[in-house]
């Protein structure tokens, strides 16, 4: 589960308890608003609501209007004042409330945020973590389902995190907000409640029974840029992040397939040497991602295995995405890349 | 047939055909200039209200223009900040100072020490006065046409060539086009080559000046060109609801490049009167007339350190230089029009109210004039020591690569790598200098 670097060394005593993915994300929000009394947060619907998702729940109440408040409905401004903040010397966590409205900020993030301590030569920064849930699956249609996050990690000085777990969610979060660069952190909605395996006409079991939902109490960090292996095997490597996790192991499980699975939980910085490990090992490589496929981030590992792995590989690479069209409403489950379409591909590279 | 638009004769036939409005400036190369349709008020014509006041008493003064210099260079009415004469030799003398500096950088450009420059002459006041208006530890959020607001708080002239020079001296490390300053220490935040982006982030810093319950207010600047910008909408939203200590100056100096004001609306409105909408305060001010600007700027300032909120200040002035370096005005508007401008020049006018006062002289003015071009002179010299762009004195080649991330990650270190092993190729005894 959790490494000993990664874990502070009383967290072994440290109790804990099976909770879902808000509950963690809340609660990483919560811990890092006692510790630090710059840390901000605020968006559409996040104060006394607690956020569409719930994800705020409680936490103007216990710290104030003054750190938990609403906004405008305009990212722009939201993330605009985010960085004037990070200026000043708060640690902002805004949130855009779904990744799919995050494009009348991306200005702010693309030219300003991820651009400030390199044309200020470190002078300003922007701690800012964004979070964002992202992703389809529960029927948002084409405007709250989207998987934008080749956008970002296309973009120099900005660290994209996606977390596939409530023990991760936590982790990963709390070491965001923490972190001195932009981190745009995007939270896979459909798996706030359950690790949803792609398997959509089956009931989702809960984060309860799921050892993954496992969250020790307290403050722990998982370091960005390290990946983690889900599950060890011998016949091919799956590069997977989010949902695609847990749809990419259903399916091998299913299949009886003895995958090594990567969880890349940050796509940049990216830890390349898990995934180059892994593939000369196994000699074999499936992507799994859930947006579109030109140009997604699955393009960019594939030219890195190839570049670095290229002649321990047995199988062309395999690449499994969304479809690029928008998300269709009534035909989601014809667009995401589910057991079938991440089996065909399973199969092919069994083949080759 | 084809005599009218593809739906005349159906829907609507019997009405008469919509046109487009795309705005033409009053002006246009060779054409003689008259600015009489312009509405100036006389200095003095405006009440000053409380700097407490309810945002609707400021509304009038959206429309107007506070003004304090009259023709006779007096100082008069109620804006008239009253400041003494040397505050205002001060501030002369700043003003002088940028216009010298903006006057050597030109040349340089020209010369080839770099590749681009943007002077602000003719809009001096606009940053200057503002700058003499604000505490030091006040945040400015500026555009590019600012330098006013460095020189007035005391930023080293020669760091300023530094920088754009790109040299191995420049603080910001020869990454951002010339001109783009930046500096914690002098509370100047980092330029944007993005334009308006910093007025939403000034919002921010007021924000969280607020909330940490600081003193200190933020001030930002854009032209009336970007105001069109959905960060202004963004930036004046959030100040609004949020009552953020901010003040929002647009400098409205006539053109944007080659587009004038009508293109961001200018042919509808003023700029201040977007205060309304808001429900912010609104100022429109003479840019022209360093003491109405200080005294705006002093009110927007007060104003917001009491926790009253946020006001817009448009800022009436004209862009007597180009664009930049890039530009030549002369192929887009009649070059009639600055001398023209009914609104003079913010330098001429503070020095002969100066001298209206007794408390300057001619004689005065030519020596520091001489003295402030050779203390520029003198900079550029000790900044040249360092290098000017493309000859070789820039930062070591590894800088490239810093400040993307806190800690460089596996990429950039792989990347950083290639880039010296080219440098190898090109140049086999090439050595990094310390």
């Amino acid at each position: 589960m959790m490494t000993l670097e990664e874990a502070p060394l009383s967290l072994a005593q440290a109790p804990s308890r099976r909770i879902n993915m808000i509950e963690a994300i809340n609660e990483a929000l919560d811990i890092m608003m006692e510790r630090d009394s710059n840390v901000v947060v605020f968006g559409e619907d996040v104060g006394y609501f607690g956020g569409v998702f719930r994800a705020t729940a409680g936490l103007q109440k216990k710290y104030g209007k003054n750190r938990v408040f609403d906004t405008p409905i305009n990212e722009c401004g939201i993330i605009g004042a985010a960085v004037g903040m990070g200026a000043y010397g708060l640690r902002p966590v805004p949130e855009i409330q779904f990744a799919d409205y995050i494009y009348p900020g991306l200005d702010q993030l693309v030219s300003e945020a991820a651009r400030l301590r390199y044309r200020s030569a470190g002078e300003f920064i922007a701690p800012i973590t964004v979070r964002s849930p992202f992703g389809g699956g529960i029927f948002g249609g084409q405007t709250h389902s989207q998987s934008p996050e080749a956008l970002f990690t296309h973009v120099a000085g900005l660290k994209t995190v996606i977390p596939s777990t409530p023990h991760d969610a936590k982790g990963l979060l709390i070491a965001a907000i923490e972190d001195n660069d932009p981190v745009i952190f995007f939270e896979p909605k459909r798996i706030y409640n359950g690790p949803f395996t792609g398997y959509y006409d089956k009931p989702v079991e809960p984060w309860s029974r799921h050892e993954a939902a496992e969250v020790p109490e307290g403050y722990y960090r998982i370091p960005l840029g390290k990946a983690r292996v889900v599950r060890q095997g011998e016949a091919m490597t799956v590069l997977a992040y989010g949902t695609m996790i847990h749809v990419a192991e259903a399916v091998c499980r299913e299949k009886g397939i003895d995958a090594e699975i990567i969880d890349l939980r940050t796509l940049v910085p990216l830890d390349i040497e898990t995934i180059e490990a892994s593939v000369k090992k196994t000699g074999k490589c499936l992507i799994v991602h859930e947006a579109t496929r030109t140009c997604g981030f699955g393009a960019e590992l594939s030219a890195l295995v190839q570049e670095r792995c290229f002649y321990h590989l047995e199988a062309p690479i395999e690449r499994v995405t969304g479809f690029d069209t928008p998300y269709p409403h009534s035909l989601e489950w014809a667009y995401f890349p589910g057991p079938v379409r991440i089996g065909e591909a399973v199969d092919r590279l069994l083949k080759a | 047939m084809a005599k009218g638009p593809a739906s005349a004769g159906t829907a609507g036939g019997n009405l008469p055909p919509l046109s487009l409005h795309v705005p033409e400036p009053p002006f246009r190369p060779g054409d003689p200039v008259d600015y009489s349709f312009l509405q100036i008020p006389a200095a003095g014509a405006f009440a000053r209200p409380d700097e407490g006041c309810a945002t609707e008493e400021t509304h009038p003064l959206c429309h107007g223009l506070i003004r304090v210099l009259d023709e006779d260079h007096r100082a008069v009415g109620a804006w008239d900040p009253k400041l003494d004469a040397e505050t205002m030799r001060r501030m002369l003398r700043v003003m002088a100072l940028t216009r010298a500096f903006d006057d050597r950088m030109y040349r340089g450009q020209r010369q080839g020490k770099t590749s681009f420059y943007m002077k602000c002459t003719g809009e001096e006041a606009t940053s200057v006065a503002s700058a003499f208006a604000m505490d030091n530890e006040d945040m400015v959020f500026p555009s590019y046409r600012q330098q006013g607001i460095l020189i007035a708080r005391g930023y080293p002239i020669v760091e300023m060539i530094n920088q754009i020079y790109s040299n191995r001296a420049d603080k910001l490390k020869g990454r951002q086009l010339p001109i783009m300053y930046s500096s914690r220490e002098h509370n100047f935040f980092t330029i944007s080559g993005n334009l308006a982006t910093q007025y939403p982030q000034a919002a921010g810093w007021a924000m969280a000046s607020a909330i940490k319950g600081d003193t200190r207010i933020a001030s930002t600047w854009i032209g009336e060109g970007s105001s069109a910008e959905g960060d202004a909408h963004a930036a004046f939203t959030f100040a609004t609801v949020f009552n953020a200590p901010v003040v929002f100056n647009v400098v409205n100096n006539q053109w944007a490049i080659s587009s004038f004001s009508g293109f961001a609306g200018g042919e509808r409105s003023t700029f201040a009167a977007r205060a309304i909408g808001y429900g912010i305060a609104g100022l429109r001010v003479d840019g022209n007339d360093a003491l109405a600007v200080y005294a705006a700027a002093r009110w927007a300032a007060n104003r917001a350190r009491a926790g009253k909120g946020p006001t817009l200040i448009e800022h009436f002035t004209y862009r007597a230089e180009g664009h930049s370096t890039s530009d030549d005005p002369s192929a887009y508007r009649s070059a009639h029009e600055q001398k023209e401008w009914p609104l003079g020049d913010p330098i001429m006018r503070l020095k002969q109210h100066l001298i209206a006062l007794g408390e300057w002289s001619e004689d005065q003015h030519a020596v520091m004039d001489l003295e402030l071009a050779e203390q520029v002179k003198a900079a550029t010299k000790d900044a040249e020591k360092n290098g000017v762009l493309g000859h070789g004195l820039h930062h070591p080649f590894h800088t490239m690569f810093e400040d993307v991330f806190e800690d460089l990650p596996w990429h950039l270190q792989e990347q950083a790598e290639q880039a010296i092993r080219e440098r190898r190729i090109k140049w086999p005894t090439w050595k990094e200098y310390e």
